[in-house]
């Protein structure tokens, strides 16, 4: 059992810090798009309202665990430690991008720091993880393979397919359902069976015998405490486990689909824009995992005031320098397009 | 000494060899391994060689994860139809990964199927889906049609650093041919002439190669001499030595068993209108199975599908047309 109430305060501090520049970089992504238009090409869909069930889930981890997240996929490898900086060149189309302007926004990946890669297409990373999780398995090296998905991706197939195949073979692997409440620009009560009928999703586990549970994504430390439960049952060779973890996006899906030159940037939340609920969006709004966390670091005396200001000061000047390495950053060369096709 | 093997074997063999060979080579599909006696089980054990369920997507996603964690997974999928219902990870996932990390990761996994079942399986089990696959950068396709190629192209397969698939024919399972001694490999991208000639060209894959090599003997009993070429893999293609082969003879003709538009031969026609032009002295010809799905009743299917005759008529064809050119 991992218990929160164990963690020192520099894990707590760090953990807060994760949780910050994952809401400043997704910020500075969305000013983008104002500040700097068409410097992000496609779609960028951003983790703002996920970063207590991200940080929650790998504060977790074992040093050299794989993370798979979905293409919503920023967040993650800066927790990881991939510098922000090669992330948001990647995003910004440049050389010094992770993938070196191959992947961008949807398809980040960093081996190097245990993120092999993320499917842009739904569901379809679920299936992937678990291969992860076989090799692991086959060759003996004790990871636990960390499948992040949304709400959506559990309505694929490669969801019930890889759930089932993974139970059957017992593969090291925690599969976290990130109940965002909307799957793109649907609301997850309008086509999930076990979201009508009022159950939670993590329900979707007992089809297949193993555990689930729901925790709420907006509290980093119950996200810890189910996650880690899952990650310890896992490592001893007892199987996945499926956890739905619910949160609130607060952007909308991604920026809007729109045909170039129409500039694109991000719009209302679909709960304004689609549905007209503002209510829904301004309670979703106070209910911010990140202004949640600090309230209690500051409550109970873990941060002072002070403290939790420099961390967000300092947050905020990484962050800074990041869009400003990133703009610098030189244009990929037009001929290497063709060089990674085969290996 | 060469030894005659069944097709079905030479694969089986390379496979055997390969995963005794390479530790990270792992095998595992449906209603396979499914007693203690199965002898890939026997030799390798339940980490290596595992079942499934009927789960493609799920099959070849974890293939995909699987490889870039260091393993070589092959999936047997039996047919190829049943890769049509997990497409994303075939067309969209084990040959995008690479590219879009910008060369980070590698995905080596060979996925092997059956294909072109000629014996009243109708229209879902006896497609040719090659062409669907072939133009999808990063994928590699292999088609062997001897028991030699079959081992030989396997063995590439498995050591191949990207995905494959792996297509062998269900008419070509129990025949017989010859195999080298020792370690057999065949090096993806080279086309084989199975058999040389210097009046017209004959490109086919797999049971159809078969089949024009009968068309090529019962030609040459009238005094055609026809050479005979397999691409042996279609991505990578060997186009060189089809352009070198029509240097020499002037006439093509491309046999294969899928419909017209969705042949390795309209590819290859297209890239011999680019390439080979100069040299021919006739409009290639092209022997297809008809624009229609594959019907039940032997009568309809032998219609249908190209045939030893038909690729004796195309081939006199093509030189009648020179003789009215003359």
């Amino acid at each position: 059992m991992r218990a929160a109430s164990q963690l020192p305060r520099e894990r707590l501090t760090w953990m807060y810090t994760q949780m910050l520049r994952i809401r400043e970089f997704e910020e500075r992504v969305k000013r983008t798009f104002v500040e700097h238009p068409g410097v992000i090409r496609g779609h960028a869909h951003l983790g703002d309202g996920a970063e207590a069930s991200i940080v929650g889930a790998l504060a977790t981890r074992g040093e050299s665990d794989p993370v798979m997240p979905s293409y919503r996929c920023h967040g993650y490898p800066l927790v990881l430690g991939t510098p922000a900086r090669a992330l948001m060149a990647e995003i910004y189309q440049r050389r010094d991008g992770v993938c070196q302007g191959f992947g961008g926004s949807m398809h980040l990946a960093d081996p190097a720091h245990h993120f092999p890669t993320a499917s842009g297409i739904i569901g379809q990373g679920i299936a992937h993880a678990a291969g992860v999780a076989y090799a692991a398995q086959v060759k003996k090296t004790g990871q636990v393979v960390y499948s992040f998905f949304g709400d959506g991706s559990s309505k694929q197939g490669a969801f019930h397919e890889t759930l089932n195949l993974a139970a059957v073979w017992k593969l090291p692997v925690v599969f976290i359902l990130e109940n965002n409440m909307y799957q793109a620009y649907t609301h997850y009560k309008l086509e999930d069976a076990n979201g009508i009928a009022g159950d939670p999703l993590s329900q979707k586990a007992q089809a297949y015998s193993i555990p689930g549970t729901t925790v709420d994504g907006t509290d980093v430390l119950q996200v810890y405490e189910g996650v880690g439960q899952a990650v310890d049952r896992a490592r001893s060779g007892q199987g996945p486990s499926l956890i739905e973890s619910r949160f609130y996006r607060l952007s909308p899906h991604g920026n809007a689909i729109t045909v170039p030159p129409v500039p694109t940037q991000f719009q209302e939340h679909e709960a304004i824009e689609v549905y007209g609920n503002k209510a829904e969006f301004e309670a979703a709004k106070k209910n911010d995992p990140i202004l949640k966390f600090r309230a209690q670091l500051t409550g109970n005396g873990t941060l002072s005031e002070a403290d939790a200001k420099k961390i967000e000061e300092g947050v905020r000047a990484e962050m800074d320098e990041v869009v400003k390495f990133a703009l610098a950053s030189p244009l990929p060369t037009p001929e290497d397009a063709i060089k990674y096709v085969h290996a | 000494m060469p030894r005659d093997m069944m097709f079905a074997e030479a694969i089986a063999v390379a496979i055997t060899e390969e995963m005794q060979r390479d530790p990270n080579v792992v095998f595992y599909g449906q209603n396979m391994a499914m007693t203690d006696r199965d002898p890939f089980v026997r030799k390798f054990g339940r980490d290596r060689v595992r079942i499934t369920p009927i789960s493609e997507t799920a099959e070849l996603g974890i293939a995909v994860g699987a490889a870039m964690s260091g393993l070589r997974p092959i999936v047997e999928l039996y047919m190829a139809e049943f890769m049509l219902v997990a497409f994303d990870q075939v067309i969209n996932e084990a040959p995008r990964l690479r590219y879009m990390s910008g060369g980070q990761v590698k995905v080596p996994c060979v996925f092997k199927a059956g294909f072109g079942f000629a014996a009243g399986w109708a229209g879902q089990h006896s497609n040719c889906t090659y062409h669907a696959m072939m133009g999808i950068p990063g994928l590699k396709i292999a088609l062997p049609s001897t028991s030699a190629d079959a081992m030989g192209l396997m063995r590439a397969a498995i050591r191949d650093d990207n995905p494959v698939v792996y297509l062998h024919h269900y008419m070509l399972t129990i025949d017989k041919s010859p195999v080298p001694d020792g370690e057999h490999i065949v090096p993806f991208g080279v086309a084989d002439i199975k058999r040389a000639g210097s009046d017209v060209t004959i490109v086919a894959t797999a049971w159809m190669v078969k089949k024009s090599l009968a068309a090529a003997e019962t030609l040459a009993k009238e005094g055609i001499s026809a050479e005979v070429i397999d691409p042996r893999t279609l991505a990578p293609l060997d186009v060189k030595t089809i352009v070198d082969s029509i240097k020499k003879t002037g006439r093509l003709v491309l046999v294969d068993q899928a419909p017209r538009h969705a042949s390795a031969s309209i590819v290859i026609a297209g890239e011999i209108a680019e390439q080979g032009f100069k040299y021919l002295k006739v409009p290639v010809k092209m022997v297809t199975a008809l624009d229609t799905s594959v019907p039940y009743s032997e009568t309809l299917e032998s219609y249908v599908l190209p045939s030893e005759q038909k690729i004796v008529d195309a081939v006199k064809a093509v030189l009648m047309m020179q003789a009215a050119a003359v």
